[in-house]
């Protein structure tokens, strides 16, 4: 007669699935994050840059709390903050938010080195010829700049994607909380620990070699 | 306006604790960065310069480090060496965990500060007498320094960031100290509130320190 019931079961090739899922709820929040939070990012990056000292005194230091303040008490502020004006967030869109706008604070320093990046005379010499100053803007500006920063954006679409396990915090299951579900249930932490940071590595490693590619290719 | 009462009393009561914590987060960062630095100049050197099981080991840490979450890394330092029978405090995890990320980061920094230091230079030192040891700490390092100054103070701020995250693995750290006693009172959006605040402080007291640093190293 069995006189002990086991809680703990082995890691099956389902919580391998699971694991996998996980993996691509935490693309999927990166991913949604980091598409609004650079269209946002150029954006404010374009007001740094054209708005010089109203900028400087409005948007810049925003932006700069988000970059001072350790994301995971953004997450949580956030998360408590939304329903006393209101609004009631689940965990997922919580973390798209902060993400979004941690993203966007980024890329905005990012965006507007890529303005700075494209020489004045290049874009006297857009407008001489008749250029106006939207044309200018994505004819010009866009491919130049934005091919001088890439490698930084590149930088920054990783360090989001790395940080987005910190949603975790909220409760939204992506990889790494999904990791520690099955270490609770199977209490083998190396192993699923491994396998989660084979995830991360599968995820971040193909990018970040393209990307040092990318930018020996266009140093020389 | 809101259908929720601001108690800012208990915070305010509990500040000294809060900034005491803050000192501890402050002593955390400082103490990895001073062990990332060093071993990431080993690491850089190692990769630059050596062949064998040492490279590819400084090669794996490296990458390990860059592409994969803070978190994830603290958690293999806490659940995973947990796991094997190596049991770590709090204190020595976040250590172990910052040592090892900074370590990672700044050794591609360091990299970057080798190569933009020319080859000749260290020749001419040779020429003049002087042995590696020599060269390296008088002539080659001091140059490296000036490139990777402000790398550093970057780093510097990512890992007063990075150490919030103590607070998920029961360290009592600013963020830790700020979740225990949020749990205890359940003013969690004031604590936090509070805590972001110090963080930004923290953070900006961090970059005129180096700033000032930089006037007084960086003189001629």
């Amino acid at each position: 007669m069995q006189d002990s019931i086991s809680f703990f079961t082995g890691f099956g090739i389902n919580d391998l699935l699971f694991l996998g899922e996980a993996a691509l709820k935490t693309l999927w929040i990166s991913a949604l994050s980091i598409a609004i939070g650079t269209l946002l990012g150029t954006f404010f990056g374009w007001l740094l840059h054209e708005g010089k000292l109203v900028a400087s005194f409005t948007i810049a230091p925003i932006l700069d709390v988000f970059r001072s303040v350790p994301l995971i008490i953004q997450l949580v502020l956030f998360y408590n903050f939304a329903p006393i004006i209101g609004l009631n967030f689940d965990p997922f869109a919580s973390g798209v938010v902060i993400l979004t706008f941690y993203t966007a604070a980024l890329v905005a320093s990012v965006a507007r080195g890529g303005i700075e990046a494209v020489p004045a005379s290049m874009r006297r010499a857009s407008r001489s010829l008749g250029i106006s100053y939207w044309q200018d803007l994505f004819y010009v500006v866009l491919p130049i700049g934005g091919r001088a920063v890439f490698p930084a954006w590149i930088g920054v679409v990783l360090g989001v994607m790395k940080d987005s396990a910190l949603v975790s915090v909220l409760g939204y299951v992506e990889l790494l909380k999904a990791s520690q579900v099955l270490i609770t249930r199977t209490q083998e932490p190396l192993l699923i620990l491994a396998i989660a940071g084979a995830f991360y590595f599968a995820l971040s490693y193909p990018i970040s070699r393209y990307a040092n590619k990318f930018e020996q290719r266009w140093s020389k | 306006m809101f259908d929720y009462n601001f108690h800012w009393r208990p915070v305010l009561r509990t500040l000294p604790d809060l900034i005491q914590a803050g000192l501890t987060t402050l002593e955390v960062a400082t103490l990895s960065m001073v062990i990332g630095i060093l071993l990431g100049l080993c690491l850089a050197l190692a990769r630059m310069n050596m062949t064998g099981p040492l490279k590819w080991l400084a090669v794996t840490w490296i990458e390990l480090a860059r592409n994969t979450p803070a978190l994830f890394q603290l958690f293999f330092f806490g659940f995973g060496l947990g796991a094997i029978g190596i049991n770590l405090t709090p204190y020595t995890i976040i250590l172990a965990g910052l040592s090892f990320n900074c370590a990672g980061y700044l050794a591609e920094n360091f990299r970057g500060g080798f190569q933009a230091v020319p080859d000749t230079q260290l020749k001419a030192a040779r020429c003049l007498g002087m042995n590696a040891w020599q060269a390296y700490t008088r002539i080659v390092i001091p140059q490296v320094f000036r490139v990777v100054y402000h790398p550093i103070t970057n780093q510097m701020v990512w890992a007063v960031l990075m150490s919030s995250l103590g607070m998920l693995i029961g360290f009592r750290e600013l963020s830790g100290e700020t979740q225990f006693f949020a749990s205890r009172t359940f003013r969690i959006f004031e604590y936090f509130a509070v805590t972001a605040v110090l963080y930004y402080v923290i953070v900006k007291l961090i970059l005129a320190v180096s700033r000032l640093l930089a006037m007084r190293l960086f003189r001629y």
